[in-house]
C-alpha cells in the first residue's frame, strides 16, 4: 500500500494532517496518515480513543467542526476532495463515498420518520420522486434484515433498538451503491451479541457488492472478524499495517503487540489479570522529538526517545515504524 | 396525537375553573363596594342598587348565579357603565386588541425566528454582532417607554406615521403600537432561535444528515429547525401574556379603543364584573396558549408524544 | 465556598468587552444619580417662568431642559432615577428573600412538601404579574404598600426554582448530614448550613431580576398604580412626558432615555455574569 496511491484506489490519504484551534493553542489529532484503500478491499484501521482514526475520516468527508485545520491530500476514486466546496463535495458524498456513526440514537433525526431519512438520499441524489424513493427505502431496510420493515419505515428513531438504527443507518449509507463505506465504530454503542450480528452484516453486504470499507475501531476483535488489511495508529500516526492475517500471527510494532494481548481470548488459558496497557494514550498535546510510544514501551531506548521512527515499507506489503520490530 | 390533546384539554379546564372561583372570591374579598366610590347614597337607593345587582345575596349564591351567566355567556352588568353589560363592552373592544395583539404576536415570530437563525448561521460575523446587539437593546427597552419614542421620532419629527389616535380598517394607526408591542418578544424569540439553532447544529444528526450529501438548506430547514425552535415554544405563553401586558399602555397611549382599559379602570372603579370578566378572559387565552404549545412540542419532537 | 472559583468567574466577566462597558455605564448612571443634582443650580419644585418647555442646553443651566411648569429636567430626572433604583434594590431584596426561603424549603424537605410547592410555582408561572396587581388594586385601592409587596414577587419564581436546584444538590452533602447528626433543627440547618452554600449562583440571577422590577415597577407607575404623588418614579416621568410629545419632548425623551441606558446596562451586565458563571460551572 504506498502513500502515492495509484489510480485505481478508491481512496487515498496523502499526508493528511488535522489539527484544532482550542483558545489560541493548536491541538493535533492527526499528525500524518497515508494509506489506501483499493476496490473491494477492507480495511481496518484500530487504535486507542485519541489517536485520530475518526478525525482522518471526518476530514475525508468533510465534516470536520469550522475550528479545524487539515491539510494533505484525500483523494477519492481519484479526485482530490479535500478542501473542496460542499456543493461539489455534495456529489459524491452520501452516494459514492458514506459513513456510518458509532452512536445510531444521536445520529438520527429524532423528529423525522425512519423512512423519510432513508428516502431523502435518494430524492437528493437521484432525483427520485418520494414515493420511489420511499419503495427503494423498503428494499434497503429488508437489505439490512430489520423486520417488519414496512412498519419501521413510519416509525421515529427512538422507537427502535440500537442494532435495528444501526442497521438503519448502514442500510441509508448503501441506498446509492456507493464505492466506500466509512464505518466509525459501528459496534461500539451496541450489546455483544448485536455486534457480531452487525458485524456479519456488514460481511454479506460486502461480498454481495463488492464495495470498499474503511472499518474504524477501538477493538481488534471486531475489525479482525471482516477485514483484509489492518493499519495501527497510535498518537495521530500509523505505526504498522499489514494483512490481518499477517498481522494478528506475527505482529512487529510493540504496540500492536500489546494491542492483540488485550484482546479476550475465550480459547487462551486463563490469567490471573487481564492485561492493558500500562499508562494511558498520549494526549494531543505537543510531543517531543523522539517515538510518541516511548514512554510506554517496554521495548523503547534512548534512540527512540530521540528520532521519531518513519514508516517504511516492509516484507509482504506491509510498513512498519519502529526502531525495534519484533 | 389526538388523545394527547385531549388530555392536556381534560388538565385545562379544571385549572380555568379554579382560576374562575378563586377571582371571584378575591374580589368580592375587598372590602367596600362598587359604588363607595361615588356621593353618598341615601340608604334607600342604595339598597336598591344592590338588590339590582344581586349584591344582597349570600355571596355563594351569587357566585352560582355568576358560573350559570358564564355558560351562557353573560358575565353580568358592568358596574361601572351602567347602561352595557360586560359582555357588550368587550364584544366592542375586543376587535381591536385582538388585532393588536395578534399583528404584534405574527410579527415577532415570522421576524425573530428568521433573525436568529441567520445569526447562528453566520456566527462570530458581523451580522451575528449586529442582531445579538439589537437583540439586547429590544429585550431591555419596554413598549411603554418604547412607543412614545417611536412616536417622537416617526410621528412627530418625521411625519411619516399618526402619532396617536384610531380609525377603524386604517392600517397607518396601527403600525406603531404593534411596533412597539412587538420588538421586546421578537428580540427575545429570535434570541432563542439563535440559541437553539447553535445548540442543534453540534448535535450527531446533523453531522449525519450533511454526510448525507444533503445541501445545507435542506438540513437547516427539515434537520435542524424543528428541534431549535423548542425553546422558542416554550416562550409563546409568555410572549402572549407579555403581549397582553403591554397591550394595557400602548392601547392607552395611543388612543386606540380596545379592552385594555377595562382591566385596569375596572380595578380602580372596583367594577367587580368587569375585571372578573377580562380576568377570565385572559386566563382562557393564556389557557389556550398553553393548549396550543403543547401541541406544538408533540409536534416539533415526537418523542413527547409517547410520554405519559 | 472557595474563592478561587469566584475569581476565574470574576476573570471570565472582565474578558468580556460588554459586560464591563455596561459595568462602566451602570457604575456612571448610579454616580449621576445619587451626586448629579449637587452639581446642578436648579432644585426640584422651582418653575422657572422664563424657560418652560425648554430644550436642554448649558445657558439657561438647564441641562436637561425643562418640563411644561418650568421645572427643571435634568434634577428631576435623577430623582425619579433614585426612586426607581431604591424600588429595584429593596424589592429585590424582597424577591431575593422570599425566593431563597421558598426554594430552600421546598429543595431541602423535599417529598409531597416539595411536591406541592413546585405545582404551585408551575400554576403560579403562567399567570401574569399584572393579574395580581389588579387584585390588590380591586382590594387595597393605589395602596403603596400593597403594591410594593407584588413588585418584590417579580421575579421570585425563577429565584426560587433556582435555589431548589442548587439545595437538591447539596443536599446529600457530607456536611449536611453532619449538621443533621448534631442534632440541629431543620430551620437551623437550612438557614446556616444550605442558604451560604446556594446563594452563589443566586446573586447572579438577582442582578437580572433588578431589571425586571425596575421595568415592572416603571409600567405600574405609568399606568398610575405605581409610586404615588409626591414621589415621582422614572415611570411617573415618563408617563407626564408621553402626554406632553408633542410640545415638550425632552419630557419624554430624559427620563426615557435615562430608563433605557439603566435596564440596558443592568441587563447587559447580568448576561455577562451569568456567561461567566456558566462557563466556570461548565469547567
Amino acid at each position: 500500500m504506498s502513500a502515492a496511491g495509484t489510480p485505481t484506489a478508491t481512496l487515498a490519504l496523502g499526508s493528511l494532517r488535522v489539527s484544532f484551534e482550542r483558545g489560541g493553542a493548536s491541538v493535533e489529532a492527526v499528525r500524518e496518515v497515508s494509506l489506501a484503500i483499493r476496490a473491494g478491499e477492507v480495511l481496518g484501521v484500530v487504535g486507542e480513543s485519541g489517536a485520530g482514526k475518526t478525525q482522518a475520516f471526518m476530514a475525508t468527508m468533510g465534516l470536520l467542526p469550522p475550528n479545524a485545520r487539515a491539510s494533505g491530500s484525500v483523494r477519492f476514486e481519484g479526485e482530490e476532495i479535500l478542501g473542496s466546496a460542499p456543493r461539489s463535495l455534495n456529489r459524491v458524498r452520501g452516494s459514492k463515498l458514506t459513513m456510518v456513526f458509532q452512536d445510531p440514537l444521536t445520529s438520527l433525526t429524532p423528529h423525522l420518520k425512519i423512512g423519510v431519512q432513508l428516502a431523502e438520499v435518494l430524492v437528493h441524489h437521484r432525483g427520485s420522486t418520494w414515493a420511489s424513493a420511499e419503495r427503494a427505502a423498503l428494499s434497503a431496510l429488508e437489505r439490512v434484515r430489520v423486520p417488519q420493515a414496512q412498519r419501521r419505515l413510519e416509525q421515529y428513531p427512538h422507537e427502535l433498538s440500537g442494532g435495528m438504527r444501526q442497521r438503519v443507518m448502514i442500510g441509508m449509507s448503501l441506498l446509492c451503491e456507493p464505492s466506500l463505506l466509512i464505518a466509525d465504530e459501528p459496534t461500539s454503542a451496541l450489546d455483544v451479541t448485536v455486534q457480531a450480528q452487525i458485524i456479519d452484516l456488514l460481511r454479506s453486504l460486502r461480498l454481495d457488492s463488492g464495495l470498499s470499507i474503511a472499518l474504524v475501531s477501538h477493538d481488534l476483535g471486531v475489525v479482525a472478524g471482516l477485514a483484509d488489511r489492518v493499519a495501527v495508529m497510535y498518537a495521530g500516526r500509523i505505526v504498522e499495517s499489514a494483512g490481518t492475517a499477517q498481522l494478528l500471527r506475527g505482529p512487529r510494532h510493540p504496540y500492536t503487540a500489546l494491542l492483540l494481548q488485550c484482546v479476550p481470548n475465550l480459547r487462551a488459558p486463563r490469567r490471573a489479570r487481564m492485561p492493558s496497557l500500562p499508562g494511558s494514550a498520549s494526549s494531543a498535546a505537543p510531543l517531543g522529538p523522539g517515538c510518541a510510544f516511548a514512554p510506554r514501551c517496554p521495548r523503547a531506548s534512548d534512540r527512540c526517545r530521540a528520532e521519531r521512527p518513519e514508516l517504511r515499507a516492509i516484507e509482504h506489503a506491509a510498513e512498519l515504524a519502529c526502531h525495534h520490530p519484533i | 396525537m389526538l388523545h394527547y390533546f385531549l388530555r392536556r384539554l381534560a388538565g385545562a379546564i379544571p385549572t380555568l375553573f379554579i382560576i374562575v372561583t378563586l377571582s371571584f372570591f378575591l374580589v368580592r374579598a375587598a372590602p367596600g363596594g362598587p359604588f363607595d366610590q361615588e356621593q353618598a347614597l341615601p340608604a334607600e337607593i342604595s339598597a336598591n342598587l344592590q338588590r339590582a345587582y344581586g349584591l344582597d345575596q349570600p355571596v355563594w349564591r351569587q357566585y352560582l348565579r355568576y358560573l350559570e351567566g358564564i355558560v351562557h355567556g353573560d358575565f353580568g352588568p358592568s358596574f361601572r357603565y351602567k347602561d352595557f353589560t360586560v359582555t357588550e363592552l368587550i364584544a366592542q373592544g375586543l376587535p381591536v386588541t385582538f388585532e393588536l395583539g395578534t399583528l404584534a404576536l405574527a410579527i415577532a415570530i415570522l421576524i425573530g425566528i428568521p433573525l436568529g437563525a441567520l445569526a447562528a448561521l453566520h456566527r462570530q460575523s458581523a451580522l451575528d454582532y449586529l442582531a445579538v446587539s439589537l437583540v439586547a437593546l429590544g429585550i431591555a427597552i419596554p413598549s411603554f417607554v418604547l412607543l412614545p419614542l417611536l412616536a417622537l421620532m416617526f410621528g412627530i419629527y418625521l411625519h411619516w406615521l399618526p402619532v396617536a389616535g384610531w380609525e377603524a380598517g386604517s392600517a397607518r394607526h396601527l403600525v406603531l403600537p404593534v411596533a412597539a408591542l412587538s420588538i421586546p418578544p421578537l428580540a427575545y424569540i429570535a434570541r432563542l432561535t439563535r440559541g437553539g439553532m447553535l445548540d442543534v447544529l453540534g448535535s450527531p444528526f446533523i453531522r449525519t444528515a450533511l454526510g448525507k450529501g444533503l445541501p445545507l438548506t435542506t438540513v437547516i430547514a427539515r434537520h435542524a429547525l424543528r428541534p431549535a425552535l423548542v425553546p422558542v415554544a416554550g416562550y409563546l405563553a409568555p410572549a402572549v401574556a407579555s403581549i397582553m401586558t403591554g397591550s394595557l399602555v400602548v392601547e392607552s397611549i395611543a388612543g386606540l379603543p380596545g379592552i385594555g382599559r377595562y382591566l385596569v379602570q375596572g380595578a380602580v372603579n372596583r367594577d367587580y364584573t368587569l375585571v372578573l370578566g377580562m380576568v377570565i378572559l385572559y386566563s382562557a387565552l393564556l389557557i389556550a396558549m398553553g393548549l396550543i404549545v403543547d401541541l406544538l412540542y408533540a409536534w416539533l419532537d415526537p418523542r413527547v408524544r409517547f410520554e405519559r | 465556598m472557595s474563592s478561587a472559583p469566584w475569581r476565574e468567574a470574576a476573570r471570565a466577566l472582565f474578558a468580556n468587552p460588554g459586560a464591563l462597558v455596561a459595568l462602566i455605564v451602570l457604575a456612571l448612571l448610579i454616580a449621576a444619580a445619587l451626586f448629579g443634582p449637587a452639581l446642578n443650580p436648579n432644585d426640584l419644585e422651582t418653575l422657572d417662568w422664563r424657560h418652560v418647555a425648554a430644550n436642554p442646553g448649558l445657558a439657561h443651566a438647564h441641562w436637561f431642559g425643562t418640563d411644561r411648569l418650568g421645572r427643571d429636567l435634568f434634577v428631576r430626572t435623577l430623582a425619579g432615577a433614585r426612586v426607581s433604583m431604591a424600588v429595584g434594590l429593596v424589592a429585590g431584596a424582597v424577591s431575593l428573600g422570599l425566593g431563597l426561603a421558598f426554594g430552600a424549603v421546598a429543595g431541602y424537605v423535599g417529598g409531597r412538601t416539595d411536591d406541592l410547592m413546585m405545582r404551585f410555582i408551575e400554576i403560579m408561572s403562567g399567570l401574569p404579574l399584572i393579574f395580581f396587581v389588579i387584585f390588590m388594586t380591586v382590594i387595597f385601592g393605589r395602596n403603596q404598600l400593597a403594591l410594593f409587596l407584588v413588585i418584590g414577587a417579580v421575579g421570585w419564581l425563577t429565584t426560587a426554582r433556582i435555589v431548589r436546584g442548587q439545595t437538591l444538590s447539596i443536599r446529600r452533602q457530607e456536611f449536611i448530614e453532619a449538621a443533621v447528626a448534631s442534632g440541629a433543627g431543620t430551620p437551623r440547618i437550612i438557614l446556616r448550613h444550605v442558604v451560604p452554600n446556594v446563594i452563589g449562583p443566586v446573586i447572579v440571577y438577582a442582578t437580572l431580576t433588578v431589571p425586571q422590577i425596575i421595568l415592572f415597577e416603571s409600567f405600574l407607575s405609568f399606568l398610575g398604580l405605581g409610586v404615588q404623588e409626591p414621589s415621582a418614579s422614572l415611570g411617573t416621568l415618563i408617563a407626564e412626558g408621553a402626554g406632553e410629545m408633542e410640545a415638550a419632548p425632552w419630557m419624554l425623551l430624559a427620563p426615557g432615555l435615562f430608563l433605557v441606558a439603566l435596564l440596558v446596562a443592568l441587563n447587559v451586565f447580568g448576561d455577562g455574569l451569568r456567561d461567566a458563571l456558566d462557563s466556570r460551572e461548565r469547567r
